[in-house]
């Protein structure tokens, strides 16, 4: 680890090398939904889609469920899963809600201006 | 010869893109933000530059971890609006400098040592557009400047240390001071503040070490330097490490500081800082 990351941090997930090599399929799943075919194939038969990228039972399970923090101690990096979120009518609110273990209306009314959306 | 005029770090948050696509930034949680950059945007209509050079990071939209480069320059002639998973923003094509960029490429490699990617075919997204919309907003199918992506890996450790990106902005005032065509040159540091996106530590904000950084990024960006990933990810979230590219413009701006900006409404310390070349 060093001196640059040193320890962990609570309640927080850092995105190695480690992560990243853990959760690859899963990466790679989300790099495919940066073009509209793909987000179309994705909502037309998304068990199909998870097939093709090889992923896990486990690691599709976390997809079906939405589990986003399922997601990211899976090795999804953050900005991959905002591609899933958009994708499954999850925007990063949302998805920041639940991970809080929140609803999202308890989650805005955390935030100083909750209009800028 | 070139020469850097400005320097501004800014928070290249998302959300600001659709706000400025929907012509939504006159509503009331948006308009704070926007009416920061009301001064900064005459101010650089006053030192008529050329070409921003944009600091910035990918977010898994034309960078994917099959390979992921620590920095990586843009030498186009042009970058292509990206989607980065919700559909391509309606934004003109931003106009490269090969010129620039070519010298740019020669000098860091050669002369400064800095081994970077070159990329002749790049798509830019958020961290690249959101601070050109903040401050050098498009007009029809044109933007004001021509513009030339610096991407950094600040997403997937081992990043670069915060020092070896101030040692890169200095490389990067060298380089372009030693461009034989005359260019005057804006540098953008993008990203950050504090903001933490994943986790129950999610929506983390601390404006009382944003302020500080600004304060430490005016007053002493080399002691700023010394700041470690692990200290900025546990006091300002796991994304708030995007800061070092902050310092990679200020490696590069050296003059006072004209203009300084912070808003935080829902989940991102939005900062902005301006300082003379």
């Amino acid at each position: 680890m060093g001196r640059q990351v040193s320890g962990p941090i609570p309640d927080t997930s850092v995105f190695d090398l480690r992560l990243s090599r853990r959760g690859r399929r899963l990466n790679k799943l989300c790099e495919a939904l940066c073009s509209p075919q793909e987000r179309d194939a994705f909502k037309r038969d998304e068990e199909a889609f998870m097939s093709r990228f090889g992923l896990t039972e486990g690691e599709k399970r976390l997809i079906r469920e939405r589990n986003f923090q399922g997601l990211i101690d899976a090795g999804m990096n953050i900005y991959s899963m905002l591609k899933v979120g958009s994708a499954t009518g999850n925007g990063l609110y949302k998805m920041g809600a639940q991970m809080r273990g929140e609803t999202y209306e308890q989650f805005l009314s955390t935030r100083n201006i909750s209009g800028a959306t | 010869m070139g020469r850097i005029v400005g320097g501004i770090g800014l928070s290249h948050v998302p959300s600001v893109g659709p706000v400025v696509d929907r012509k939504r930034t006159q509503e009331p949680a948006w308009k704070p933000l926007f009416d920061g950059y009301v001064p900064v945007r005459e101010w650089l209509a006053s030192l008529k530059p050329d070409v921003a050079i944009v600091v910035y990071n990918d977010h898994v939209a034309d960078f994917t971890f099959d390979k992921y480069p620590t920095f990586a320059l843009g030498v186009a002639e042009s970058y292509a609006i990206g989607d980065e998973g919700f559909g391509t923003r309606p934004l003109p094509a931003v106009a490269g400098d090969v010129e620039l960029s070519t010298h740019l490429a020669e000098s860091l490699v050669y002369e400064h040592e800095f081994d970077l990617t070159l990329c002749q075919e790049l798509a830019v997204e958020h961290g690249f557009l959101v601070p050109m919309n903040l401050c050098f907003p498009h007009a029809g199918d044109r933007w004001p400047v021509k513009a030339i992506p610096l991407q950094v890996n600040v997403i997937q450790h081992p990043l670069p240390t915060a020092r070896r990106c101030y040692r890169l902005g200095e490389a990067l005032r060298a380089a372009v001071e030693s461009f034989p065509g005359d260019s005057r040159v804006v540098v953008m540091g993008t990203g950050g503040m504090s903001h933490q996106l994943q986790g129950k530590r999610f929506g983390f904000m601390n404006e009382s070490f944003d302020q500080w950084f600004l304060d430490q990024l005016e007053r002493d960006a080399p002691g700023l330097a010394d700041i470690t990933h692990q200290r900025i990810m546990e006091e300002a979230g796991a994304e708030a490490v995007e800061l070092i590219m902050w310092l990679t413009m200020r490696g590069a701006a050296h003059g006072k500081r004209v203009h300084r900006h912070y808003y935080a409404p829902m989940t991102t310390g939005m900062g902005l800082i301006a300082f003379e070349g």
